[in-house]
């Protein structure tokens, strides 16, 4: 392999090599919409999902003013029916499958394991388009009536009863599902075939372990409910007998259908979450991450026994007792990788070198938020106590702190950990440190009256309560934390924004982070490298013990220099 | 509705809650346990090892097989005994005792029927037995619903095409909210209603009555209770007094006034003499009695005026029970109308907070109207 590796001299000269990067390299829009570069179609990922989480948060929007009231402020039950399930199918199939492993992960793991590109190119470019295509069709079904099923197309009201634009948004979704399909196929193939040399399995940012575990749940799961949502089209149009008892369907077929890919699809959205938080609590904490090889099978392990828990969404559907009891045991077993990872992470921290940034801010409310939703998974996760819970707020409250706490707060951390490597520049650091407090306080007053709320009985998806108004109290809490929470998201756009024009330029590596990304220019070059690493250092290869001595041997400095200083006026004065 | 409203549990009313709350505090007592361990400890780490804190950062490790076990097997013990309880407690809510009361619920956009075993149907509401398990079969006519009694911690999917069950017994009287707990269209809110758990005593007379609260009255007996109600027979006695002239017989007799006038007792007379008594003040009484306009329903009028014509017949006998039990405060309904309301009349009934909840709880049964055709 070494002789890949091109020799310095060959080189053009470095200054003119990092003047020009993948940004600044050709300006035209066509340079942008035909782009074979990695980074390229992360940035336009990044702009297409943070689009449609804008949409999707305004429905969040929608649905919480319109909770202030019992009785509703401003929309007819239709109408409410259809923002929610906008939000809804919004919010999974075109922010929280794709973003992280779109946006970060075909950014980051070509610069990762230091290759040039993803495997395919063309097809990285061709996923982007299949998704732009899947998202127009779901907004055009959104448009042109709307769809009122709920994310989840139960069946037979999405097959049989519904009159909304269900056929149309579906076909969005399955087109959405192919771009995920291939963005998997890539990432596997690139992270078996493309590593630099010396970049050993165990070499590998955690990161990239994540993201090899999502891209293989990707690759196995989302057929599986891009047929089971043809099938219902099927059902609809030709009225073929698959899940509506009156053609002689059954109905719950399609919940095992929907369910197998949508619990892997839960792990879909998280374990790119995991991915950032490894990278940034080891990076964080300038220290290598406590039990490298747990957290890295840990995944593997989430995204095997992933797939062998669907039924404990089902344990009301009639499912038979006996099948109920074994999800739940397996649902258990499926707690126990994400409790190693919890700990591992924080054992990283013990001994390190932690530094406050930003990005590390959300790691630590990634943390503990992420440790309320997995806890309150297990109170779900029992058969038995599922059953009073189930399809109540608190559900809702629980996959918000998952899907929210979880992967938006690892969302907003990577992107405030890369932003300096995506675009060369450095944003104010105490303003986003701020931000991240604001999201933690925003996120809580939001969600966590929400569990109080479903506890007491609030079903999810209704519209009015005024029958029940001891709820209304915790839907103003609710509401009220969801501005606050809207101010978090919206907040950083500005910021980061500014940052282009106004920000310190970066260069190579502002955090001090360890990992091949880092060792490049920022923004990187066209070709990522302009010579091919050869990995010869172990990962997050920081050394606590002697950055520690450093730290102190300054600090103490300055103290001395301090205290000369204070001598020295006071000798002035006397 | 107060603002000031914070309940922060659900009322617990079944045998099966009894069962559930126990393990579910048990749940939220190790969450928590466990949210402060890990919150305190990422806190304590991040402050304590921050960058040039003066801690101890010699020999710093990096993997050590025995603390992940620890850290492997400890939650995987928990998660194997929470899995226990839970699947124990599920089981019980799963078989449901051989000797269970059965009743059968039909699902349907957007409405609940409910039949009980010897024929009395209910819509959105369901009677039931304090004491008593009660098993209910359900089944679907249209789309996915489910069947969710929050105060029992019962719940169970309503499946077109297939029956499913779901079993309690309640522990205490009361209302408790139903609702449809599946996405099933337009009004899935509004597909809800209570279930009345009531003394078996009261259960079964209210089973025998058809589904009444109370025993069917003819207008008579409805009068009669008015009658003892506002205590017209503190002065209007079987004989006259010197306070007030008897009503016994007194429907189509001439009547004279102190004015010197006459009229036969018609019902609009004895409407006139309720409302305002002294519009034809009876010769020989001062002006003792009560205004009573505006004191009773039409409803009661006319009731009471059914009543006074037959005072003094064997007709006026009416059992002294159903007065009694009448008298007691009941506000348990005949059945739920499903009548659909409009969101603007759903915000009126809300704004004010004195008016009774719409839809759920049903117009109040009126005694002349339950009595046609079912008098017995």
């Amino acid at each position: 392999m070494s002789s890949t590796v091109i020799a310095t001299d060959e080189l053009k000269p470095k200054a003119k090599a990092e003047e020009v990067n993948y940004l600044n390299v050709e300006h035209t829009i066509s340079s942008w919409l035909l782009t074979g570069d990695h980074k390229r179609i992360a940035l336009l990922y990044l702009v297409s999902t943070t689009f449609f989480f804008l949409l999707g948060g305004m429905a969040a929007g929608m649905i919480r003013y319109e909770l202030t009231s019992p009785a509703g402020v401003v929309l007819e039950s239709d109408t409410y029916n259809k923002v929610f399930t906008s939000h809804g199918i919004i919010m999974v199939f075109t922010f929280l499958v794709v973003a992280i492993p779109a946006v970060f992960g075909n950014f980051l793991l070509p610069l990762m394991i230091g290759a040039r590109d993803l495997a395919f190119p063309r097809l990285n470019l061709g996923s982007w388009y299949m998704y732009m295509t899947g998202g127009t069709l779901i907004l055009a079904g959104m448009l042109f009536g709307g769809v009122d099923t709920g994310w989840t197309f139960y069946t037979p009201y999405s097959s049989m009863y519904s009159n909304t634009q269900v056929s149309l948004v579906i076909v969005g979704i399955f087109i959405a599902g192919f771009s995920t399909i291939t963005t998997g196929i890539n990432f596997v193939v690139t992270i078996h075939k493309m590593r630099a040399p010396g970049m050993t399995w165990f070499r590998l940012p955690l990161f990239v372990w994540a993201m090899y575990a999502t891209s293989l749940m990707m690759i196995l799961a989302t057929p599986v409910v891009a047929i089971t949502l043809l099938l219902v089209v099927f059902e609809r149009t030709f009225k073929l007998p698959i899940f509506s008892p009156e053609l002689g369907g059954d109905p719950v077929l399609f919940q095992h259908l929907f369910w197998f890919y949508s619990h892997p699809a839960v792990y879909i959205m998280i374990l790119p979450a995991f991915a950032v938080i490894s990278e940034l609590v080891a990076n964080f904490s300038r220290k290598r991450i406590f039990g490298y090889h747990f957290v890295a099978f840990s995944s593997l392990a989430i995204a095997g026994l992933g797939f062998l828990v669907w039924g404990h969404h089902m344990f009301v559907s009639s499912q038979s007792m006996y099948e109920s009891i074994v999800f739940s045991l397996i649902s258990y077993l499926v707690a126990v990788p994400s409790a190693v990872k919890i700990f591992n992470w924080m054992a990283t921290m013990y001994k390190g070198n932690v530094v406050m940034a930003s990005p590390m801010i959300y790691a630590i409310a990634f943390l503990m938020i992420f440790t309320v939703g997995g806890l309150t998974g297990l109170v779900l996760g029992g058969a038995g106590t599922d059953i009073h819970l189930t399809a109540t707020y608190f559900v809702v409250a629980h996959f918000h702190y998952v899907m929210v706490g979880g992967t938006m707060l690892a969302f907003l951390g990577g992107l405030h950990y890369w932003w300096p490597k995506m675009t060369g520049r450095l944003f104010n650091d105490r303003l986003a440190q701020i931000n991240a407090v604001i999201v933690f306080i925003g996120f809580n007053l939001t969600f966590f009256p929400q569990f109080i709320v479903g506890w007491m009985g609030m079903p999810r998806r209704y519209h009015y309560y005024y029958f029940a108004p001891e709820f209304q109290a915790y839907h103003i809490m609710s509401t009220l934390g969801s501005t606050v929470l809207a101010l978090g998201f919206i907040w950083p756009a500005f910021y980061l924004t500014m940052s282009l024009f106004n920000g310190k330029k970066a260069g190579p590596n502002p955090w001090g982070a360890h990992g091949l990304e880092w060792e490049t220019s920022s923004p990187p070059p066209v070709t990522n490298f302009l010579e091919t690493p050869i990995v010869m250092d172990e990962v997050y290869d920081f050394d606590p013990e002697a950055e520690h001595a450093e730290n102190r041997r300054r600090i103490e400095a300055a103290e001395a220099a301090k205290s000369d200083e204070r001598k020295g006026s006071m000798e002035d004065h006397q | 509705m107060s603002f000031f409203n914070f309940p922060l549990a659900p009322p617990n009313a079944s045998n099966i809650a009894q069962a559930y709350d126990p393990v579910f505090y048990a749940l939220v007592g190790l969450s928590v346990f466990f949210t402060f361990v890990v919150c305190i400890g990422a806190i304590f780490f991040a402050i304590r090892y921050r960058a040039g804190s003066t801690a101890d950062r010699s020999r710093p490790i990096y993997e050590n097989l025995p603390i992940e076990l620890t850290w492997t097997i400890i939650p995987l013990i928990l998660g194997l005994i929470m899995f226990y309880f839970g699947a124990a407690l599920f089981v019980k809510m799963k078989t449901p005792p051989k000797e269970s009361e059965e009743m059968f619920v039909i699902g349907k956009q957007w409405m609940w029927h409910i039949q009980h075993a010897n024929g009395v149907r209910e819509n959105n509401t369901l009677h039931v037995p304090v004491g008593r398990p009660v098993k209910l079969t359900m089944i679907s006519q249209d789309v996915l619903h489910a069947f969710y009694i929050p105060a029992f911690r019962v719940q169970m999917g309503v499946v077109p095409g297939r029956y499913t069950q779901l079993w309690f017994t309640a522990t205490q009287p009361g209302e408790y909210h139903i609702f449809c707990n599946m996405y099933c269209g337009t009004q899935h809110s509004e597909m809800g209603g209570k279930v009345v758990a009531m003394n078996p005593t009261e259960y079964a007379e209210w089973l025998s009555n058809g589904g009444q609260s109370v025993a069917p009255m003819s207008m008579e007996q409805a009068g009669a209770k008015v009658y003892a109600k506002v205590h017209c027979d503190n002065c209007h006695g079987s004989q006259d007094t010197l306070h007030a002239p008897s009503l016994y017989g007194i429907y189509g007799k001439r009547r004279v006034f102190a004015d010197g006038t006459s009229l036969i007792a018609d019902e609009a007379y004895l409407r006139d003499s309720i409302v305002q008594p002294y519009n034809h003040l009876t010769a020989g009484y001062g002006q003792t009695m009560p205004v009573y306009q505006g004191q009773l329903t039409e409803e009661d009028l006319l009731n009471l005026v059914a009543y006074i014509k037959v005072l003094g017949t064997p007709l006026a006998n009416v059992p002294t029970s159903i007065v009694n039990r009448h008298s007691a405060p009941t506000s348990v309904s005949k059945t739920n109308s499903a009548t659909v309301m409009s969101a603007n009349a759903i915000q009126a009934g809300v704004e004010d907070p004195d008016a009774t909840p719409t839809r759920r709880i049903g117009a109040p049964a009126v005694g002349a109207v339950a009595a046609e055709g079912r008098n017995r």
